[in-house]
C-alpha cells in the first residue's frame, strides 16, 4: 500500500514541473525572432489549406497566452501538428523517442554490467596498481569529447568494415527474419553504445568503488568478519547489497546525462534518435518539432527520475521520502 | 593554505596536469607571438597541405640548421586527386624571432617579432593546413583563446546566479522556496544539450563575432546554474540554523546582508570544488556546440568548429592533422578533471581518507 501512495505522490509532483517546462519551452521559442510558419510557406508541397489549418491550430491570430493554452490542449490530445516536410510530429517523435530509449537502456545495461564489477575489484584491491590504473582510465574516459570519440570509432569501422556506419537498420531490413532483425539492430547499436558506455562507465565505477569502501569500513561488516564469516560471504551477503543501493539513485541522473549526451553521438553516427531529431529540427527551424521534442525529452527525463526513485524505495526500505 | 599547497604538490597527476594547463594558457595568452601566421591568413593554393617536414640532416648526410621545403600542389588526372610534393630546389632555414605580421605584444607593445618562423619566401606549417589553406597550428592557438576561456566566463555568470538563487530560496524557505525550487527543477528537467542547441539556434544571424561569443557564453551559463543552486540551497538550509546566523539576525542585520556576508561564504569549499569540476563540462559543451555549427562561427576559430572538418571521411582518413583540436580538448578536460579530483580530495574531509 505505501509504495502505491509513494508512486502517486511522485507522479503528482512531476506534473507541475512538466507544466513549467512546457511554459519555458513554449515562450523560449515563440518569443525568438522566428516565424513559426516560414518553412511551411516556402514549401511548395504544402497546400494553402494545410497552412490555414496550422494557423488556426496554433492560434497565431490570438494573443500569446491563448496560443500557449491552445498548444497545450492540442499537445495533451496528442496532436502536435506537422513537420515542415508535412509528416505528423507525434508519429515521428514516437519512433525517435523509442530509438533513444533503446540506446539509453543498452548503455545503462552495459555500464552496470561492466562498471559495477570494475568498482568492486578496485575497492577490494584498494590502492593497488589495478586501482590506480582504473582511476586514470576512468578520468580519461570522462574527458573524451563524445563526438570526437565517435569520429575515431567511425574511422575504425570504415577501415575494418566490421561495423555498419550510421542508421539503426540495414536498407533491406524488412526482408529479414525476426532473429536476423534483432541481430541487425544489435550490430548497429554497438558503436553508439560503446561510445556512451565508455563515457558513463567512469562515474559509475568510481561511485561503486567509493560506496563499497565506505561500507567495508562500517561496523557491521567488521562484525561479520570478526564473527568468522568467510571474506566471500562478508562481501557478497553484507557489503555489496548496501553498496549498490545508492547507485539506484544514480540511474535517474545517468538517464538524464544520456539523453543530453547522446545527441552528439547520435548525430555523428546518424542514429535515428530524439537527439538527432531535435538537432535536425533546429537546423530547419521546424518549430512544431522542436517544441514537441523538447517537452517529450523533458518528460522522459522526469519519468526516468521517478522510476529511479521508486526502484530505490523498493530496494532500500530505509529510504523515507 | 600552506598545507593545501603541500598536499596538492604531493599529487603527481595534479602537478603534471597543472603544468600542461599552464603551457596551454601561456600558449593562448601569447598566441600572437607564437603563431607564425595571423588570424586572417589563408592561401587557397595550399588547401589541405600536409605538415611541413623539418630536416636536420642534409641529403648528403651532414648535420645542418633545421630547414624545410615548400609544397607545390599537383593534380593527378587519373585518380582525380590533388596531392602535394616538396619543392626540393630551394631550402628554407627555420629562424628564431623573425619579423612577421604586426601585432601588440601583451596588448601594449607594438611589434612584428615572432617566436619562430622561416626564411623569407618559405612556408612553415607545423600541423598542416585546413580546407582554406590556413595554418592549423596558428588556428589552434587562436581557437584555444575561445575554447579555454569561454568556460571560465560562463562560470562567472552561472555561479553567482546559482549562489544567490539558492541562497535566497534556502534562507527565506516556505512558499518562496518551494516555488523557486520547482522552477529550478523544471530547468534541470530539460535535457541540457537540447536546450543549448535550441538557444544557440534562435540567435539572430547578423551578429559580429564578439557579440556571438558573448551570447554563447551567456547561453552556456544558463544551463548550469539550476543544479548548482539546488545544492547551495541544501547547504543554506543547514547553515541558517547555526548560532552565528541567529546572532546576526538578532543584532538586526538585513536579510541580504545575512545571506551574502554570513551564509554564502560558508559554502566556499563546495563552490571551489564545483567550479573546478564544471569547467571541463563547459569546455565540452562549447566544443560540441561549435562542432555542430551552432557555436563559434567561421572564420573565427574554436577547437570545436575546427573539428567540424573531421566530419568528412576523406579528411579523417587522409588528413589526420585536422584531428589535433580533439586531442587538445581531451588533454585540457582531462587535466581539469584530475586537478578537480585532487582539490576535492584535499578540501572535502570525508573523501580525504580514501
Amino acid at each position: 500500500m505505501p509504495i502505491w501512495n509513494y508512486i502517486l505522490k511522485r507522479i503528482l509532483q512531476g506534473i507541475p514541473i512538466i507544466i513549467i517546462v512546457s511554459f519555458i519551452s513554449f515562450f523560449l521559442i515563440r518569443l525568438s525572432p522566428v516565424d513559426p510558419l516560414a518553412e511551411l510557406r516556402l514549401n511548395p508541397s504544402i497546400t494553402k489549406q494545410t497552412l490555414e489549418a496550422e494557423k488556426i491550430r496554433l492560434g497565431l491570430d490570438k494573443p500569446i497566452i491563448i496560443q500557449y493554452f491552445i498548444w497545450g490542449k492540442n499537445f495533451i490530445r496528442g496532436n502536435m501538428g506537422t513537420t515542415v516536410s508535412g509528416e505528423s510530429v507525434s508519429l515521428k517523435i514516437k519512433e525517435r523517442a523509442f530509438n533513444t530509449i533503446l540506446l539509453s537502456l543498452s548503455v545503462i545495461f552495459w555500464t552496470w554490467i561492466i562498471g559495477i564489477p570494475l568498482g568492486i575489484i578496485a575497492a577490494l584491491n584498494y590502492r593497488s596498481t589495478f586501482d590506480r590504473i582504473l582511476t586514470v582510465m576512468s578520468s580519461a574516459g570522462m574527458a573524451i569529447p563524445s563526438f570526437f570519440f565517435a569520429i575515431l570509432l567511425l574511422i575504425f569501422a570504415q577501415k575494418t568494415g566490421w561495423f555498419p556506419i550510421g542508421g539503426l537498420t540495414c536498407p533491406n531490413f524488412s526482408n529479414f527474419s525476426t532473429w536476423h532483425k534483432i541481430l541487425d539492430i544489435i550490430h548497429h547499436l554497438f558503436l553508439p553504445t560503446f561510445v556512451l558506455t565508455t563515457i558513463s562507465l567512469a562515474g559509475l565505477s568510481r561511485q561503486m568503488r567509493s560506496n563499497l569502501l565506505d561500507v567495508l569500513d562500517s561496523d557491521y561488516v567488521k562484525f561479520a568478519k570478526a564473527k568468522g564469516l568467510s571474506p566471500y560471504k562478508v562481501i557478497v551477503k553484507h557489503a555489496l547489497r548496501n553498496a549498490i543501493n545508492p547507485l539506484v539513485t544514480l540511474l535517474g541522473f545517468e538517464f538524464a546525462a544520456l539523453l543530453s549526451g547522446a545527441a552528439l553521438t547520435e548525430y555523428v553516427f546518424q542514429y535515428p534518435g530524439l537527439g538527432r531529431l531535435i538537432l535536425e529540427a533546429v537546423m530547419k527551424s521546424d518549430i512544431n518539432l522542436v517544441m514537441a521534442s523538447l517537452v517529450i525529452g523533458s518528460f522522459m527525463l522526469i519519468l526516468g527520475n521517478i522510476i529511479a526513485d521508486i526502484l530505490l524505495k523498493l530496494t532500500d526500505p530505509r529510504v523515507r521520502l | 593554505m600552506k598545507s593545501f599547497i603541500r598536499q596538492f604538490a604531493k599529487d603527481k597527476f595534479a602537478i603534471i596536469s597543472s603544468m600542461i594547463l599552464l603551457i596551454m594558457y601561456l600558449g593562448i595568452f601569447l598566441a600572437n607571438f607564437i603563431a607564425p601566421y595571423p588570424k586572417d591568413y589563408s592561401n587557397r593554393k595550399l588547401s589541405y597541405a600536409p605538415p611541413s617536414n623539418i630536416y636536420f640532416i642534409t641529403p648528403d648526410g651532414k648535420l645542418s640548421r633545421p630547414y624545410t621545403y615548400n609544397y607545390i600542389r599537383k593534380f593527378d588526372k587519373n585518380s582525380l586527386r590533388t596531392y602535394f610534393i616538396q619543392d626540393r630546389s630551394q631550402k628554407y632555414h627555420l629562424t628564431i624571432f623573425p619579423r612577421g605580421f604586426e601585432y601588440k605584444f601583451l596588448g601594449i607593445i607594438k611589434t612584428d617579432r615572432h617566436l619562430f618562423g622561416v626564411q623569407n619566401g618559405g612556408e612553415l606549417f607545423l600541423l598542416g593546413c585546413d580546407i582554406n589553406g590556413r595554418d592549423n597550428f596558428s588556428r589552434l592557438l587562436y581557437g584555444g583563446q575561445v575554447s579555454l576561456t569561454i568556460g571560465f566566463l560562463a562560470l562567472f555568470i552561472s555561479f553567482p546566479i546559482g549562489l544567490i538563487y539558492g541562497g535566497i530560496a534556502g534562507y527565506l524557505g516556505g512558499k518562496i522556496d518551494m516555488l523557486m525550487m520547482r522552477f529550478a527543477e523544471a530547468v534541470m528537467s530539460i535535457p541540457s544539450f537540447y536546450l543549448l542547441i535550441i538557444l544557440a539556434a534562435v540567435l539572430p544571424s547578423g551578429m559580429t563575432s564578439s557579440q556571438r561569443f558573448l551570447l554563447i557564453t551567456v547561453i552556456l551559463a544558463l544551463i548550469g546554474w539550476a543544479g548548482f543552486s539546488r545544492v547551495v540551497r541544501g547547504m543554506v538550509l543547514s547553515i541558517k540554523t547555526q548560532d552565528f546566523v541567529r546572532a546576526a539576525r538578532s543584532i538586526g542585520a538585513s536579510r541580504a546582508r545575512i545571506i551574502l556576508k554570513h551564509i554564502l561564504p560558508q559554502t566556499s569549499s563546495y563552490v571551489i570544488i564545483a567550479i573546478t569540476l564544471s569547467v571541463p563540462s563547459y569546455i565540452l559543451a562549447e566544443s560540441g556546440l561549435s562542432f555542430l555549427g551552432l557555436g563559434i562561427q567561421q572564420p573565427d576559430a574554436s577547437w570545436g568548429n575546427m573539428l567540424k572538418e573531421a566530419q568528412e571521411f576523406a579528411n579523417i582518413m587522409y588528413r589526420p592533422w585536422l584531428l589535433t583540436p580533439g586531442f587538445l580538448i581531451f588533454v585540457a578536460v582531462l587535466s581539469f578533471n584530475l586537478i578537480g579530483d585532487t582539490i576535492r580530495d584535499i578540501l572535502d574531509p570525508k573523501s580525504e581518507i580514501k
